[in-house]
């Protein structure tokens, strides 16, 4: 037993494993991962290898990512490495888990832990056997020299190695370099499948503590309505309910979800609301016009002078582009199971950001974050919209209350409604052409939006583009590669505009006028897979059309190619094929890679094809799964992915830049069979 | 209230509720089978699939009386003595699934499917499993996973 204050571990569930918690609250809010090696990884005396970090498995593969990366430099198997994740009072600060972090940040600490752990074991062995640690071999978990070994576990035991736990991880451990690897770069199924096809694993709504109540929260009728009265005595008289009203926050606990309906029903039934007027989806893009941030306050980046580039054109374009708003709508809404016991508060909960909820919460309930603990067991879909811990706050609140631990599940229409959205976009552009059918100069502006991807990667001497908040009608987040996909839309789809106006074909005047070799790679790679010289050439049926467009953001590079057949009665558009290829450095999992492309080509196809949220007087008029429509099995096209594997390359993040190529790839193709440009997201073809 | 006897799992249970209750809650909140989801409440994302006599329900909109005198499935009586059920194993062997949220309702529609179809095309494969929804949109890896199933099932008979 190293020696450590025993309060200093806690034993992982079903190994037996001792690990060394977290270092204090202190050190961990100077960010930056972990302070010790003994915080990031621990060598069991079972044999199994704890790694502890700070970020979430929420679906994107991240718990077998970092699992992958142990094994492969401390040379075991992955099924020898315990992960433990998203525990504020256990795991180190990772920072939040999203824009593709995880495998640029987090990656090089585990890689660097791990390494180092191999040569204090390698230096723990070479004493053991008396010889230099160059002529010892590692593998399997153990260090091997002229036919004996020492297992990990054994070596493990040793002070030195128990001591050098408390040390700060050294710097410049060399890690194995790609072409090495063994582990990472092969096609790994997700740890955790056996749990999740047998039901057995706990989601955040899963989560039972003993004694606890379900809880229910009164919420408003419309955006910005207040309560101006409302009588909790019916609700009290049912059996088992508890009610709370703290201000604005009414709700109730009862020892059943039922139960806690009913109850819900009783108080919203007498509640009375004050409503105000609220903008409309109709009109949305002509008000986040009018409520644009004054100019003086989004100050534009420039190159050269657009104001001389467009008076010298020869051909001037212009366009607007509309992208609507819409909703994450992971498969399980919001969820937390709150505790609390002799003045601590520990919550359950699936959020991306357990330290940011931590806060939310000591700072709600007058707390140190010392005094609040989150945990956030692998979550039901995030895609960036649960980057808040609203439930967390909620069942919090009925459980101080209640007296008891309360569990706070969202129904599907409180998650559209009171969930974030992703910003809806209003982006104006203007272009010119010189003599040569070069772009000359190019004019950018994003309303509301935001400005991730914002400008373009094409070669243009004369350039201006401005992100301006507006004054959303919609609360608005995160959501998967943030504003990349409404910018790389407006960009994409009138580079094809531009591409049309000077005679040529769109892959060849993208590539005329791009000089990173990443996105040429992408494009000729998506290209040449889906034929697209070849096929520009075909007759199509006149209901078809194909289209290409390509991209980049959080360091990688993606190009897509896709084939459509419009209906013409009804002018909606139904994807047949896509093709497309993605880079993001060196593979670690080419399986989950790969299904992180093909999912991000899904969900984009949703938003370019159908999802918008509308709304009308503080009212979500499509808020349920029958009104919004996602995509399902039969909207899946025939698809194809290409990954390039840059094992030159430092690893990107891949879980979000492949979504932003496949909605302008669709809009170009919709103009190549109907000859009628489209720049709505969704696409809404005019009829007739 | 009403006393509810059914068998869930090969056992039988009495569950002592209101008889309008959903399945879905007195599976999950009664009887601890939280592998079982709810996705929408509204019978349109297939997360709280279960079987009744064999036939596909949803869990949200089935309510307890329904469920009175039959027998029930769920994710977690689909193994038996250890050893996944061929659907469930097709699933992990394939790795179809990203957050796993929807797996369970996947793989029992998918159970349904493939009893009904034993060699489905993959027109049937579409439309048997179009109710549910994988808001990750790994369905080409589900859509794998069920010809997987239905292979291996060909190969053993």
């Amino acid at each position: 037993m190293p020696a450590f204050n025993r309060r200093e571990f806690f034993e992982l569930a079903g190994t037996g494993l001792l690990i060394v918690a977290a270092p204090l609250a202190s050190e961990a809010q100077r960010g930056g991962g972990a302070a010790s090696l003994g915080a990031r990884l621990h060598i069991g005396e079972d044999g199994f290898i704890a790694v502890l970090s700070g970020k979430v498995e929420e679906g994107q593969g991240a718990l077998t990512e970092l699992a992958m990366v142990a094994a492969e430099e401390l040379r075991v198997p992955v099924g020898r490495i315990r992960i433990v994740m998203a525990d504020t009072d256990r795991t180190p600060n990772d920072g939040i888990t999203a824009g593709s972090s995880t495998t640029p940040r987090t990656v090089p600490q585990v890689h660097r832990a791990a390494a180092a752990a191999r040569s204090l074991l390698l230096m723990g062995a070479s004493r053991k056997f008396g010889v230099e640690a160059a002529a010892l071999e590692v593998r399997d978990g153990a260090v091997a020299h002229g036919g004996r070994t020492y297992g990990y576990a054994d070596l493990a035991r040793s002070p030195e190695i128990a001591a050098a736990y408390k040390d700060a991880l050294p710097e410049g451990t060399e890690v194995t370099p790609a072409k090495d690897w063994q582990t990472l770069g092969k096609p790994q199924v997700r740890l955790d499948a056996r749990d999740l096809v047998t039901g057995a694993h706990l989601f955040p709504s899963d989560i039972v503590r003993p004694g606890m109540l379900y809880g229910r929260v009164l919420r408003p009728p419309a955006y910005g309505a207040t309560l101006e009265s409302v009588d909790l005595g019916p609700a009290q008289k049912l059996p088992g309910v508890k009610t709370v009203r703290e201000g604005e926050f009414v709700g109730c606990a009862a020892p059943t979800s039922y139960a806690a309906r009913k109850a819900l029903e009783a108080i919203s039934s007498t509640a009375r609301w004050k409503t105000v007027e609220q903008p409309s989806s109709d009109g949305l893009f002509e008000y986040l016009k009018q409520h644009a941030s004054r100019e003086d306050r989004t100050p534009a980046r420039e190159r050269g002078s657009v104001a001389r580039g467009l008076a010298e054109a020869g051909v001037r374009l212009k366009a607007t582009y509309q992208v609507a708003y819409i909703q994450h709508a992971p498969m399980e809404p919001r969820a937390a199971v709150a505790e609390w016991q002799n003045g601590r508060l520990t919550v359950w909960t699936g959020t991306s950001n357990p330290l940011g909820v931590r806060q939310a919460l000591a700072a709600a309930f007058g707390l140190g974050t010392d005094k609040v603990r989150v945990v956030a067991p692998h979550f039901g879909g995030g895609f960036g919209g649960k980057h808040t811990g609203e439930a967390a706050l909620e069942a919090a609140r009925l459980a101080k209350e209640a007296g008891c631990p309360v569990a706070v599940h969202w129904t599907r229409a409180e998650e559209f409604m009171w969930a974030y959205f992703r910003p809806a976009a209003l982006i104006e552009v203007e272009a010119g052409l010189d003599g040569n059918h070069v772009i000359s100069s190019w004019d950018f502006v994003n309303y509301n939006s935001g400005a991730a991807a914002i400008d373009t990667p094409y070669r243009i001497p004369n350039v201006r583009v401005r992100y301006v908040p507006s004054d959303s009608p919609l609360r608005i987040g995160s959501y998967r590669v943030l504003a990349a996909t409404a910018n790389n839309f407006a960009r994409e789809a009138f580079t094809d505009e531009l591409a049309h106006a000077a005679g040529q074909d769109p892959l060849e005047f993208r590539l005329a006028h791009l000089d990173n070799d990443r996105i040429k790679n992408v494009l000729q790679a998506a290209a040449g897979k889906f034929g697209w010289k070849e096929r520009r050439k075909d007759k199509r049926q006149p209901s078809r059309g194909i289209g290409l467009a390509c991209g980049t953001e959080k360091n990688s590079v993606v190009a897509a190619c896709c084939e459509v057949e419009v209906d013409r009665q009804t002018g909606s558009p139904r994807v047949i094929e896509v093709v497309e290829a993605f880079e993001c450095g060196a593979i670690l999992n080419p399986a989950n890679m790969k299904a992180q492309v093909q999912g991000a080509i899904g969900m984009g196809l949703g938003a370019v094809l159908r999802e918008e949220i509308r709304f009308k007087d503080g009212r979500l008029l499509n808020g349920s799964f029958a009104k919004y429509r996602v995509p399902r099995f039969q909207d899946m096209p025939k698809l194809e992915v290409i990954l390039l594997d840059r094992k030159d390359l430092v690893p990107a993040g891949g879980g979000e830049t492949p979504i932003v190529a496949i909605a302008p790839a669709v809009a170009n193709a919709v103009f190549d069979a109907t000859g009628k440009r489209v720049r709505t997201m969704p696409v809404r073809v005019p009829t007739a | 209230m009403a006393t509810i006897r059914f068998t869930v799992n090969g056992k039988t249970r009495d569950v002592e509720t209101e008889p309008d209750r959903p399945l879905l809650e007195v599976l999950r909140e009664d009887l601890g089978l939280t592998g079982t989801k709810y996705g929408c409440g509204e019978g349109q994302c297939g997360a709280c699939t279960v079987l009744l006599d064999g036939q596909p329900v949803l869990g949200c909109l089935t309510p307890a009386q329904a469920a009175h005198g039959h027998e029930v499935v769920t994710i977690e009586g689909l193994a038996r003595d250890g050893a996944l059920h061929p659907v469930q194993q097709a699933f992990l062997d394939e790795g179809a699934m990203q957050c796993g949220y929807c797996t369970p309702g996947m793989i029992l529609r998918a159970v349904a499917l493939l009893g009904a179809h034993p060699h489905p095309t993959d027109a049937q494969i579409v439309q048997g499993l179009n109710g549910n929804v994988c808001r990750c949109n790994d369905y080409h890896r589900i859509h794998a996973a069920v010809r997987r199933a239905a292979a291996a099932a060909g190969k053993k008979a």
